[in-house]
């Protein structure tokens, strides 16, 4: 036995419930979309205020003007990555028992995939073909 | 002593929110996740308001009308809040990751910090609506 596999315990070795490597790669991603949201979340209010001073058809003159596309689409998918990430993390700590703990994990995934789905085709609609 | 002695000590339990001395990082932590769920919530009406504006005219004024309810404006006020304090927080988290920041002092300050930006920016935001219609 090599030193280094001397740091599991026999159990856990029986078990296979080491780490599944993928810690990093969730860590890492949900720093850098923490990073990106700092000035997403600035233009996002900077946005919300224009927004809320005008109405529908200012709204859509917005959202039709190409940066606003792209930024609100990227607030919204990037927003989705930080949360299922970080909501993840939350779930994990604080939901006991392996069927519900699952089942929140699930919802918290397919909630967010849709989320952005959904939101970026509706700025979609918009920006590509405008008001009816 | 005698009763120490005499069995099976009792262990030490997780440290639960009321057995903790209050202090600020504390409240960083859990500001940090509290607004993380206010958030979900929040995208996802993020995603309406998208939905709505695609969806015509008349769902627009409907679920605006709803935003700028009273409720809905105090929804809108604690998202505005969440959102700036999460940015302060990464921000912190990010200084943290890099090994710097831990001394209490400099832990209770970053994190004091983050959240008076985030009053402060709130405010000014809030106000800026106000000055501008959007509060009408």
């Amino acid at each position: 036995m090599s030193a280094k596999a001397g740091f599991r315990t026999p159990l856990s070795r029986a078990r296979g419930l080491g780490s599944a490597k993928h810690g990093v790669g969730h860590f890492i991603a949900d720093r850098v979309s923490g990073l990106a949201l700092i000035p997403l979340s600035i233009w996002a209010a900077y946005g919300g205020l224009k927004l809320a001073a005008g109405g529908y058809g200012m709204a859509v003159e917005w959202l039709a003007h190409p940066i606003n596309a792209v930024l609100l689409s990227l607030f919204i998918a990037v927003g989705f990555v930080h949360l299922r990430l970080a909501i993840q993390v939350i779930i994990e700590d604080y939901i006991e028992g392996f069927v519900a703990k699952s089942a929140a994990l699930i919802a918290n995934y397919l909630v967010c995939v849709l989320g952005a789905a959904l939101g970026v085709f509706a700025i979609l609609k918009v920006a590509l073909l405008g008001a009816f | 002593m005698t009763e120490a002695s005499s069995g099976v000590r009792e262990r030490p339990t997780s440290p639960h929110l009321q057995v903790w001395r209050w202090h600020v990082t504390m409240l960083g932590s859990i500001l940090h996740r509290a607004c993380l769920m206010g958030l979900f919530v929040g995208a996802l009406i993020l995603v309406g308001w998208a939905v709505a504006l695609a969806s015509g005219h008349q769902a627009y004024a409907a679920y605006t009308a709803l935003l700028a309810s009273w409720p809905g404006r105090l929804v809108l006020l604690g998202l505005t809040f969440a959102l700036f304090f999460l940015a302060a927080s990464n921000l912190r988290h990010l200084m943290w990751d890099t090994g710097r920041g831990f001394q209490p002092k400099t832990a209770d300050m970053i994190t004091i910090a983050g959240i008076v930006f985030a009053l402060v920016a709130t405010a000014v935001v809030w106000l800026i609506a106000a000055q501008t219609g959007g509060l009408s």
